[in-house]
């Protein structure tokens, strides 16, 4: 008996962000969400992992302004780099825009959006 | 497990080469001649080297490398690579080998030209896939996000984390191998070019070449050679992430962890330690590791660290070297640890002794804040 091939969590969950959808793994018996997205619960295990819709939510974790020379008609360009952790519990690496980057503070509440980054799709945030 | 390997052996060479600036040498003539300079130091000779622990910034296959490269064919060999702390690993890895009679005379050794190939910080670290897209600056990054983190949960300040270098660079001055000496204040570093905030130039670790290596025996053998043994006590390592992302709290690392267990396995207790050697790749990095091995509370390293007290004459000897800020910083920087470790344990360090000098604890971490491994040093009073 032969399987049909199908891709693995990371391929999943970056098909749906495409989609404009950012979806996180949840353990159906502990409620536990993961990310990133994995094949079992990190440390206990648990292989019961199905999709759902993130509420995009989340507080600043930590932040940093990456310093950079300007760009060629002067102005500035530097971005942010932040650590985000989601309501549902789980943190990611991702950028705060719509504000200077060094007015990103932590605890600050914001919401994800999706964005294209050299032509993929991934998640950054705004204040919420 | 507790004093398993406490007094079984020891260091009993050690040797440096390019520390800082070396042009017109690959990574592998700095280590060989590093590796040949600590076993000058033992007045052992390479052919009796049969235990090889090594890893770099440029080989894929390490322990072949540098096996072809001094023709060594080792009976055990171990290239354990976990950044900046591997050769605190490959500390506790021998230790295990040579009291196991697996092999009788260790080498572990390092080196990188990476100032002089380049200027740039080297590593064949891959990228991680849920970071990469947002162009973190690996490690730097990291470590400024730990730092913003633990200025906002324990209010402490770019004055605390300048202090870390003022006194690396006070150290530095009495140490003639270290690469960045001079005046340095803390206005200096609060002054200095921002490059990931809140982290300033200064705040970050040098980009120099450099090769260390020390050489390791059963202490029945160590007694007979040519100086001061310096006994392993114990090691511990642990390790919780990979990514800075996937770090569960950026104030606490698993040198909460490893410290703990390797002061048990050596049976020593943390007031007992005479000088501290922690990783500073960054002045974040001296104040987590004071924090996390029990050196003061938990959030209260910045202000530990204040007023002079790591700096010479101050409460705690800490990177007595000068440290990967003001010493020596070639990518991968933990084999410096044990060199100066190792140093002052015999009384060489002249004008930057630390007295009494009887136990060291040498603390590596690698990637970031990653890989946090342990050892302690002691002389011949200890056992």
């Amino acid at each position: 008996m032969t399987t049909e091939p199908s891709p693995g969590p990371e391929a999943q969950f970056r098909a749906f962000l495409a989609e404009g959808r950012l979806m996180l793994q949840r353990s159906r018996t502990t409620g536990r969400y993961v990310f990133f997205p994995r094949l079992a619960v990190p440390g206990s295990g648990e292989r019961d992992l199905e999709w759902v819709e993130a509420s995009g939510f989340g507080t600043v974790y930590a932040t940093t302004v990456t310093r950079q020379r300007p760009n060629p008609d002067g102005s500035s360009a530097d971005y942010n780099i932040a650590l985000i952790d989601l309501d549902e519990g789980v943190r990611m690496m991702s950028r705060v825009e719509g504000l200077p980057p060094s007015e990103v503070r932590i605890g600050m509440r914001v919401k994800a959006r999706i964005a294209t980054i050299d032509g993929a799709a991934q998640v950054v945030f705004d204040p919420a | 497990m507790a004093r398993a390997l406490r007094g079984k052996v020891a260091v009993v060479g050690i040797g440096t080469a390019g520390t800082g600036e070396a042009p017109g040498r690959s990574a592998i003539e700095l280590l060989a001649e590093a590796a040949l300079a600590a076993l000058d130091d033992a007045g052992l000779s390479l052919a009796e080297v049969d235990g090889l622990f090594t890893a770099t910034s440029v080989h894929a296959f390490p322990t072949l490398s540098v096996g072809e490269y001094l023709g060594i064919r080792p009976r055990f060999f171990d290239g354990t690579n976990v950044g900046g702390a591997s050769f605190e690993a490959h500390l506790l890895h021998a230790a295990i080998a040579l009291e196991a009679g697996f092999c009788d005379v260790a080498l572990i050794a390092y080196g990188s030209n990476q100032r002089t190939a380049g200027g740039k910080f080297v590593s064949f670290s891959e990228p991680h896939p849920w970071e990469a897209p947002y162009k973190p600056r690996v490690p730097l990054t990291a470590y400024a996000l730990a730092a913003s983190r633990h200025m906002h949960v324990y209010g402490t300040t770019r004055e605390m984390l300048a202090e870390v270098a003022v006194a690396a660079r006070a150290w530095a001055n009495l140490n003639p191998q270290a690469f960045a000496r001079g005046p340095l204040t803390i206005e200096d570093v609060l002054a200095s070019r921002m490059v990931s905030d809140p982290l300033t130039v200064l705040d970050c670790c040098l980009v120099t070449d450099g090769a260390a290596a020390c050489v390791l025996t059963r202490a029945d053998r160590a007694r007979d050679l040519r100086k001061p043994p310096v006994y392993f006590l114990g090691a511990a390592g642990a390790q919780w992430h990979r990514a800075i992302s996937a770090m569960p709290d950026l104030t606490i690392t698993a040198a909460a962890e490893s410290g703990p267990r390797a002061l048990a396995h050596a049976g020593v207790s943390i007031s007992e330690v005479n000088l501290a050697m922690l990783y500073d790749a960054f002045t974040i990095t001296t104040i987590l590791f004071l924090e996390d091995l029990g050196f003061c509370p938990k959030g209260e390293g910045g202000r530990f660290v204040q007023g002079g007290a790591i700096a010479p004459g101050g409460k705690l000897a800490v990177n007595t070297n000068g440290g990967g800020l003001s010493c020596v910083h070639p990518g991968m920087y933990g084999m410096f640890l044990i060199v100066e470790a190792v140093t002052q344990l015999r009384g060489e360090a002249g004008e930057r002794q630390v007295r009494p000098c009887d136990v060291a604890l040498v603390h590596g971490n690698g990637g970031t804040l990653s890989s946090q491994v342990t050892a302690i040093l002691g002389s011949a009073r200890t056992l």
